[in-house]
């Protein structure tokens, strides 16, 4: 069922590193028709940290946000896809009579068992709605390898997004907007995610293989659902590339910029000048801005 | 009057250690019309058996009620006692008091023994409207039917006809020979698969008793065991086989090409085409899909629309023997049939589901069945093994096990049991063909349940040097011209990575397509994957719940070509030794229809499992069901969903059913 007003969870990091997703995914959805009602006093979903820590902390902080998206009774949507996992994660886990209480006990309120906690993520969101798009500026040329990440399609049961292996749901999109989406074999593959802070030796090799195959693929460009995939292929880029004295030069996008370029929206406004790698000669080149 | 005698049985302590006989004996013996009650302590033994025909005798008894096990185990041992003695078999009843109270209540023999007088007390409630029932003779058609042409329906119907009687084999594909014509060699001995088999297609196709019917399919099945009718569509071949002597002119100068469903797409055949060298009938089938002057024949008789194609018709020029025929037309055959055998087989699991290992998108990577192909002589490349994309020769072969089989993730939680064999044979294969071909096994357990499969194993580890690699690959993906395949080494917990030209997917086994439709015309049960359900799966492994028709081989569950062949052969056995008999004996214990009381709403024929209710219309015009005494199974279905209880189940009337609840408060 299509709807045109959701819950709007942008979780932290779109507040600070990636407010460029932020920015652009609030404008698409405006220019779509689409009313994003921000929740009120939102809190962390704990991200990767809280559930390493503590199981039942991983489930309560997700859980304040599916209570409030309830209250307003409206499906939420979420952008970055940790929080995304995490809601998913809580609302399966909340089906279960013994995690409710639990849950219900360190909030202190009850949770009703007949609520059905609907979360979406950003991509799913426009894939419903591309036939609303009006492509003013259609992105004829731009090869993109649409790149999914691990924690949206993965596990199964839990997120039911798209096939585990080769989603599609960015392809369509892309597809739409008038850009050639590659086919490649890393859609899904891990890009090393927080490892960043404490392992980053590991978060090189993981993200020097994605951006490896990507070119390979023959892709001009990447287009991202997630800021820590973004924060890892865009600002690890140069590192990488002297490391592995590889030739890779491949400008990140969240998909909601390339919408955005595609619909007419002002670059200026989409904030394309906020990378480390440099969109804007690739755009010019293809004859896109 | 009935003169009822009830033995009841300690079946050594498994009743008598929980149920208090001789307590039940003593109410039992008060109940009216119980002439008899007595005990013992093994009913089926002989001396058991042999006091019951004398109590009979003497007693002068006319119904016989035995407190036992269930009437599974030994109410036919139980029916013979009965009718040694001159009383009619169908006088019997057996009260359940062992599955279904004493191990049951182990723990309360209170409660045990109450139960028990309660069960026995239904029993004689019921025993006494038994009436005398008699088993009726049918005809057997002594003819069989073999659907499918593989080793299996092979080994079947030479089996039947070598014990002199006639069968019918149909297949659906041009040539009989199934999926053991495509494998190169087979494990573990290496012997080569068409060597062994081809002289057996030769035999069927020459057999005096054998009628082949390839390029055809069974659409329809009524009847029953015995007596069954079928229908087989016969496809059009457009070559009249009776003229063709099979010379090959046709299928070498033919101009249409398409790739070979029999190469896996590895390699090319004709329009007119025998699918491979050794085909029975070695006589070709037009591909009408592709054909070019049928192109033209549609192409006229649809309006000249479009693009007009050549009027080819190469074939026909040169055939010595004018054996095409363009005008030949499908055509539905019926015949008539005493027992069917379905040997449908299995097809490999599609490996395109596994795209995280490229399957169906990278040229190099393939099934276990297409590399039998490459190394086969007679295969698209003479037997010479190279990688599809560039035709070069590999240096580094990856097997991967598993694909398509122990994966819930994929829906095929079964094991296959074949892939482990043949990957360890392809892999010893590749090292003799190359030596210089290094190959690595990625494998979850190596399963070598078999006669000598585990030395042949060990063989292709110690001798050929093969790699074995524990654990399940996580992806293959292309890097530059070779294909990498990541894993992790389970037995030393590190990650691996391998670079081959190669990668072999073992794909599993699956029921052949349609093999569901085909259960449901021969009202056969089949399991969630398809796979045809046996009677018993250890003692009826050949029968099916549908009498009369059996399953052999690959289509009840992954076999290899040994079992098939077992299988092939016992089904036959099975026929051969329903055909020795001149006419069958049907079970009395069946539905009858009271036609005064049926008001022809006919629920019952929607409702019957076995197709066994039909109706008539009588003299006066009237709807009524009519049960076919050899199709019904006496299950009782018409009987529950009969509104006016005009069906009965002939020894569990609806009266005796009423009674054997009354006694419990009587």
């Amino acid at each position: 069922m299509k709807k045109s007003r959701y819950a709007y969870y942008p979780g932290c990091t779109l507040k600070t590193s990636a407010k460029e997703y932020d920015i652009s995914a609030r404008l698409v959805c405006k220019a779509l028709g689409i009313e994003l009602e921000e929740l009120k006093d939102w809190t962390c979903c704990g991200a990767a940290s809280a559930h390493s820590i503590d199981q039942l902390l991983g489930i309560a902080l997700p859980a304040l946000e599916l209570q409030a998206a309830a209250k307003l009774e409206l499906p939420l949507v979420a952008a970055c896809a940790l929080c995304f996992s995490r809601l998913k994660f809580a609302a399966h886990e909340l089906k279960e009579e013994k995690v409710r209480n639990l849950i219900g006990e360190v909030m202190g309120k009850e949770i009703s068992q007949d609520h059905h906690y609907e979360v979406v993520h950003l991509l799913q969101l426009l894939d419903e709605n591309t036939d609303k798009m009006k492509i003013e500026k259609p992105l004829h040329g731009l090869k993109v390898a649409c790149y999914y990440g691990c924690l949206l399609v993965r596990p199964k049961e839990v997120t039911n997004f798209d096939d585990v292996e080769n989603p599609q749901t960015m392809d369509r999109i892309i597809q739409v907007l008038g850009a050639e989406n590659v086919g490649w074999d890393f859609k899904t593959e891990c890009c090393g995610g927080s490892h960043m802070l404490v392992r980053p030796d590991i978060v090189v090799k993981l993200s020097h293989r994605l951006l490896a195959q990507a070119q390979q693929a023959g892709a001009d460009c990447l287009a991202v659902a997630c800021p820590v995939c973004h924060s890892n292929l865009d600002s690890m880029q140069k590192t990488i590339a002297a490391k592995y004295k590889d030739n890779i030069h491949l400008p990140v996008f969240y998909f909601t910029q390339l919408a955005g370029l595609a619909l007419g929206l002002p670059p200026k406004q989409l904030l394309l000048d906020k990378h480390f790698i440099d969109p804007l000669p690739l755009l010019m080149n293809k004859g896109l801005m | 009057m009935a003169r009822i005698g009830v033995f009841v049985c300690h079946c050594g302590t498994n009743i008598a250690g929980t149920v208090d006989v001789t307590k039940v004996v003593e109410v039992i013996k008060k109940l009216p019309m119980v002439v008899l009650a007595t005990d013992s302590k093994y009913t089926c033994s002989e001396p058991g058996q042999a006091s019951i025909r004398e109590a009979i005798i003497e007693n002068n008894l006319n119904r016989v009620v035995i407190a036992s096990c269930s009437p599974r185990m030994h109410e036919a041992t139980f029916r013979r006692t009965v009718a040694s003695t001159g009383l009619n078999p169908y006088l019997l009843e057996i009260a359940n008091i062992r599955e279904q109270c004493s191990w049951v209540h182990s723990d309360d023999k209170e409660v045990a023994t109450a139960k028990a007088i309660e069960i026995i007390k239904m029993a004689v409630s019921k025993v006494i409207r038994h009436e005398p029932l008699f088993p009726t003779q049918v005809e057997i058609t002594k003819r069989a039917l073999i659907i499918g042409g593989g080793i299996t329906g092979i080994q079947a119907a030479l089996d039947i006809a070598n014990a002199g009687y006639e069968v019918v084999v149909v297949e659906r594909e041009p040539s009989i020979g199934g999926r053991m014509s495509q494998l190169d060699k087979t494990f573990p001995t290496l012997d080569c698969s068409a060597c062994i088999l081809t002289p057996k297609m030769v035999d069927l196709g020459q057999h005096p008793k054998i009628k082949l019917m390839t390029y055809a399919e069974v659409k329809k099945v009524k009847g029953f065991v015995g007596n069954f009718e079928a229908e087989i569509l016969q496809k059009a071949r457009k070559v009249d086989h009776l003229k063709c002597t099979g010379c090959g002119t046709c299928w070498q100068k033919c101009p249409q090409k398409i790739l070979s469903q029999f190469d896996l797409g590895l390699g090319k055949r004709t329009a007119i085409y025998i699918p491979f060298a050794q085909a029975v009938p070695p006589k070709p089938v037009i591909d009408v899909s592709i054909c070019r002057y049928i192109k033209y024949l549609n192409w006229v008789a649809t309006g000249q629309e479009g693009k007009k194609p050549p009027e080819c018709r190469i074939c026909e020029k040169l055939c010595p023997t004018g054996a095409i025929t363009w005008d030949q037309e499908e055509e539905l055959i019926t015949e008539k049939f005493g027992a069917v055998v379905v040997a449908t087989g299995y097809q490999t699991y599609d490996h395109s589901h596994y795209q995280e290992y490229g399957g169906g998108a990278y040229p190099d990577v393939i099934s276990g069945l297409q590399l039998e192909r490459l190394m086969s002589a007679s295969g698209p490349t003479g037997g010479e093994v190279i990688r599809p994309s560039d035709g070069a020769h590999p240096k580094t072969v990856a097997f991967v096990c598993c694909v398509g089989s122990r994966d819930q993730q994929k829906g095929r939680p079964y094991c296959s049991k074949v892939c482990c064999m043949y990957t360890a044979k392809h892999a010893i294969m590749l090292r003799e063909h190359d030596p210089e071909i290094q190959c690595y096994i990625f494998y979850i357990d190596v399963r070598t349940g078999g006669k000598d499969f585990e030395e042949f194993y060990l063989r292709a580890i110690d001798e050929a040097g093969v790699i074995y690699i524990k654990g399940r690959p996580s992806k293959i993906y292309r890097d530059g011209k070779k294909l990498k395949i990541l894993g992790e080494d389970a037995l030393i917990g590190r990650p691996v990575e391998i670079a081959a030209d190669l990668v072999v997917l073992a794909t599993g086994m699956e029921p052949s397509i349609g093999a569901d439709e085909l259960a449901r015309i021969l009202n056969a049960s089949y399991d969630t994957y398809n796979f045809m359900v046996e009677a018993h799966p250890k003692l009826r492994p050949v029968e099916t719940q549908t009498d009369g028709v059996f399953v052999a081989g690959a289509c009840v569950g992954p076999r290899d070509i040994p079992e098939c062949v077992a299988h092939g052969g016992a089904a036959a056995a099975k026929v051969s030794a329903l055909f020795s008999q001149d006419t069958l004996t049907t079970d009395p214990l069946i539905a009858v229809v009271n036609q005064a009381r049926c008001i022809g709403c006919l629920l019952c024929v929607a409702i019957c499992p076995f197709k066994a209710i039909s109706y008539e219309v009588t003299r006066d015009k009237r709807l009524i069901a009519v049960v076919n005494e050899s199709l019904c199974k006496g299950c009782g279905l018409c009987m529950a969903s009969c509104r006016p209880k005009a069906v009965d189940l002939r020894g569990f009337t609806n009266q005796q059913i009423l009674d054997e609840v009354n006694s419990l408060w009587l």
